[in-house]
């Protein structure tokens, strides 16, 4: 039995990808199979959980995967994955992929990437050893208890985890293209829950990523999860109507990014985008709005240095002066628009396309909309709009309108309250015309970089 | 010493040669080994979780196959107890060295070690498996009984061939099928032995109409369990003309006017406020995290006395329905609000340790990646004495949800869910369709607002998502009415 997994002493369990180009290459001989590509990846990951100074649970998970296509003899092609990288599941794998392809799509057939072999760009990711798990639990433990300490009314910490990974990726294909990756990365979040006598629960919460535990900002992510959650103690309703709101940049960012079908190329070519083959030149937003796909930004904890494909990751601009000017692609939406791959594949029969990290903000020389906005010093009441909920519920992507519940302030006179529950609603695009400016400097996130936009006439319904 | 996850040596993903590959009797001295060992460790208990997968998706677009997506998969999830801790490690290395490696650092999670191989004579505690309970004996045949390729994928085309004959303004015309079929095997140091085969299929027809600004796009999702001719039996054409009716309807719809409003919900899906709004508060896991109103007022009224509220995992075909839960407990049915008293809540192993409520065959996961929690099967809301027109005759002013979308709960018990299809309430009457609706509230204040259940109580398969990864479920209710509600629209 052959194995295509081995130890890579310090970082994780690694993919030898000779060992798998070389099983690959023989079983699809045998098979009669003279095309196919696929994508692997391997990951090790630990993580702890506590609650209120005890170990609450304790994770640890070895995971692989594969996914293989094959092009049969019509040049129609076929997909399977599988969690057995042993000879065995590839071999099974290869005979799943190939039955598979006799249901291939004969109008819309993926091809290798132009760009498998192009050079990749460095990313500057230092592989970083694990903590192990009990210096997890001591750190985890330490954060919560920091954090209970920070108010009276903060008395648990319901949702909060330490996490670190190592993983590896690889692509390859049988005209030779070869792609590997190792990264390591490390997460915490802790998301606090307070409640004062009378009065109803209220939670917030924060999050950091970074390439390895020793790095994680734990001091900085305490502080803004008792920030936040200190500070939305005080609430009251909000009354029905049509307010100035300021988004928060993650909250933004979460907003553009379950609207993305705007500027995806399957989606246009699939017709449940609100774009179409024309909208490119196309005004779509305020003439100050920029809004770039960068996921080589160093920001960017864990980017990817290529897409499923093997096509390089590269920063691409989707909007500029609030005009469309470029969708992401996979290599056969690419071809479909005669243009050349950006990077944003997936790997499959049918290819997804998405997003990486985005970079929104003013475009230089725009003006960059109104000036010196400052929702403390505004004339009218403003909802400051935190973080979204329910967008896999509340946003309908293919119609553009969106309902959203939010946790967020009213912001008046220069007071700041928290707001009891209210939803958000409106139309994505009437939202992109309706942007009055941005407020501060962009903030890195971990979905992209982006400053507080504000949008005037949005509909908020509140619980009065 | 504690070893880390990370110190993994090189592995191989299948079994050793020679090994059982069948999960069966065949794997008890394997598995004994693992928990005498994980006991002789000083844990107070050892679970071992082993699944094999198969899963086959098919996406049909127009009248096109567009992807056929098949994956296979195995592994094992080792979870080790002790008192009111538990370490858990998973892994896709079924070997006997890669199974004994995840026991030896589920139990240094824990401070705990492996003792020679060597020993013999353990003080061990752990007194062998009992006989295997298996409930998978008459269920080898059903992934090969299910629709071949062909077959599936000429029922989906069938089924977006009938969208194009019942629709208008179809822009987009999609259907897609998934079979998810798993075999498990659950051993725990208590002597619980139990196997089972799981077959999950749904299908689901999706339009996106299209005329000139307008726009709707409206899905259905269609789910059983445990049925291998699901498929073949599937109504498309009834399942076709409802898609279409509801996007046909929502396509000149204004949107809805934002307040507060009395709302009807329809049956089926609707119980999804059910589920969002009482069921996930029910849950140990919440008990153990703090995030539950409830917890402590077993006995006490915490909704309308209209509200008896069951979860089960018995219904025969249903989604959630289960012949052993993921920690090899056969399900119940579980009330959980009689009359609109509290009566219990839904528990697993952890939640049985760490807050006394016992267990109710409710330990699920997705998978071997993810330890078992305490989540819902198959949970509604059970029928009353009321025609759903009654319901609708007693609401002036307010807001009929005809069909609704998915939902969430937060750590606050703050809970809210989209409506896909709406209709206004006027004088006792459904009068225009409104679109953009999201409802948004607090389980302790919506609870003892539901005032009236109608006598046409239908499930509905949905997916749920939450600590333990995404299972299968039902929702239901019969036609509910909601006084006052919050309405999130424009």
């Amino acid at each position: 039995m052959t194995s295509t997994v081995t130890a890579t002493p310090g970082v994780s369990q690694g993919l030898d990808a000779q060992a798998l180009r070389a099983s690959l290459e023989r079983l699809a001989a045998s098979a009669g199979i003279r095309q196919w590509d696929l994508g692997a990846a391997c990951s090790t990951d630990t993580s702890v959980q506590v609650d209120r100074g005890e170990a609450k649970q304790m994770k640890g998970a070895q995971r692989s995967s594969i996914t293989i296509r094959v092009w049969n003899d019509d040049g129609l092609v076929g997909v399977t994955s599988t969690s057995d990288l042993s000879e065995a599941g590839l071999e099974k794998a290869l005979a799943g992929a190939r039955d598979a392809s006799a249901f291939g799509n004969a109008d819309d057939t993926p091809q290798f990437s132009p760009l498998a072999t192009a050079p990749l760009q460095e990313l500057h990711q230092p592989l970083q050893d694990p903590q192990g798990i009990l210096r997890l639990l001591d750190t985890l433990k330490a954060a919560e208890a920091e954090l209970l300490g920070r108010h009276g009314a903060i008395a648990t910490v319901p949702y909060n985890g330490l996490a670190e990974r190592s993983s590896e990726r690889l692509y390859l294909n049988s005209a030779g293209a070869s792609r590997q990756q190792r990264l390591s990365t490390a997460s915490v979040y802790l998301y606090a829950r307070a409640e004062e006598t009378g009065r109803k629960p209220r939670s917030a919460g924060a999050v950091r990523l970074a390439y390895g535990a020793a790095d994680l900002d734990i001091a900085g992510c305490i502080d803004e999860a008792a920030q936040r959650t200190i500070s939305h103690l005080d609430y009251a309703p909000i009354a029905t109507g049509r307010y100035t709101c300021v988004f928060s940049p993650e909250a933004f960012l979460d907003l553009i990014g379950a609207f993305s079908s705007l500027f995806n190329a399957r989606a246009v070519l699939d017709g449940v985008s609100l774009s179409n083959r024309e909208s490119i030149g196309q005004p779509l937003a305020v003439p100050f709005l920029s809004i770039h796909d960068n996921g080589l930004h160093p920001g960017n904890i864990g980017a990817s240095a290529f897409d499923g494909e093997g096509t390089p990751t590269r920063r691409l601009a989707l909007v500029e002066g609030g005009v469309l000017q470029n969708f992401l692609h996979s290599e056969a939406t690419a071809r479909a628009f005669g243009v050349v791959p950006t990077g944003h594949a997936g790997l499959g029969a049918k290819v997804s396309v998405g997003p990486d990290w985005f970079e929104i903000g003013p475009t230089p020389g725009s003006g960059g909309g109104q000036q010196g906005l400052d929702r403390f010093r505004a004339p009218e009441p403003i909802v400051w709009i935190d973080s979204l909920s329910a967008l896999h519920a509340g946003v309908k992507a293919s119609q553009g309108s969106f309902s959203l519940p939010f946790d967020g302030w009213l912001v008046q006179g220069g007071e700041t309250r928290s707001i009891e529950a209210a939803t958000v609603a409106g139309d994505i695009r009437t939202l992109l015309n309706a942007i009055v400016g941005f407020e501060g400097e962009a903030k890195v996130t971990p979905d992209g970089l982006c400053p507080h936009v504000w949008v005037e006439g949005l509909s908020v319904t509140g619980d009065t | 010493m504690v070893a880390s996850a990370t110190s993994a040596g090189p592995g191989t993903t299948s079994p050793d040669p020679g090994a059982p590959t069948r999960f069966d009797a065949a794997w008890r001295p394997r598995l004994e080994s693992l928990l005498a060992s994980g006991s002789a460790a000083g844990a107070d208990l050892v679970e071992l979780f082993l699944e094999r997968t198969d899963h086959l998706g098919v996406l049909a677009e127009q009248d096109t196959i567009t992807s056929v997506s098949p994956a296979f998969g195995m592994g094992a999830g080792i979870r080790v107890f002790r008192g009111e801790r538990d370490g858990f490690v998973s892994t896709n290395d079924l070997s006997d060295a890669g199974l004994r490696r995840a026991l030896e650092q589920a139990l240094g999670m824990l401070g705990l070690q492996l003792p020679s191989l060597a020993g013999t004579g353990l003080t061990t505690g752990f007194e062998g498996l009992a006989d295997l309970r298996d409930f998978a004996a008459a269920k080898e045949e059903w992934l090969r009984r299910c629709p071949e390729l062909r077959e599936a994928t000429g029922r989906l085309l069938e089924g977006t061939g009938l969208l194009e004959r019942h629709g208008s303004h179809l822009q987009v015309r999609r259907g897609s099928y998934a079979r998810d079929w798993q075999e498990v095997l659950v051993a725990a140091s208590d002597g619980t032995f139990g196997r089972d085969i799981r077959l999950h299929q749904s299908v689901g027809l999706n339009v996106l109409a299209a005329d000139g600004e307008h726009r709707s796009s409206v899905g259905r999702r269609y789910g059983t369990s445990g049925r291998p001719d699901d498929l073949r039996e599937w109504n498309a054409d009834g399942s076709a003309q409802e898609v279409c009716e509801s996007a046909g309807t929502m396509l000149y719809a204004d949107y809805v006017e934002a307040g507060q409003l009395p709302v009807v919900l329809a049956n089926r899906f609707g119980g999804v406020i059910f589920h969002e709004a009482c069921g996930h508060l029910l849950e140990t896991t919440q008990v153990e995290r703090g995030t539950t109103p409830f917890a402590g007022k077993v006995g006490e009224a915490i909704a309308h006395g209209a509200v008896t509220a069951i979860d089960e995992g018995l219904s025969d075909g249903a989604f959630g329905s289960l012949s052993m839960d993921d920690e090899g407990m056969e399900p119940q049915r579980t009330v959980l609000i009689e009359n609109g008293v509290l009566q219990r809540f839904l528990s697993d192993r952890a939640g049985e340790r760490r807050t006394g409520h016992a267990r109710t065959g409710s330990g699920r996961r997705q998978g071997h990646t993810f330890a078992a929690a305490s989540r819902m099967r198959n949970t509604y809301i059970a029928a009353g004495p009321h025609t759903p027109d009654e319901l609708i005759a007693s609401v002036d002013r307010g807001l009929y949800c005809k069909a609704m979308g998915g939902g969430s709960v937060g750590p606050t018990g703050q809970f809210n869910f989209a409506v896909e299809e709406g209709y206004l309430i006027e004088n006792g009457q459904l009068t225009k369709p409104v679109k953009g609706a999201t409802l948004i509230g607090e389980a302790k204040e919506v609870m003892p607002r539901i005032s009236m259940c109608a006598n046409d109580l239908e499930l509905a398969a949905g997916f749920c998502g939450s600590v333990s990864g995404s299972i299968f479920v039902t929702v239901g209710q019969p036609h509910i009415k909601v006084d006052s509600i919050t309405v999130g629209g424009r």
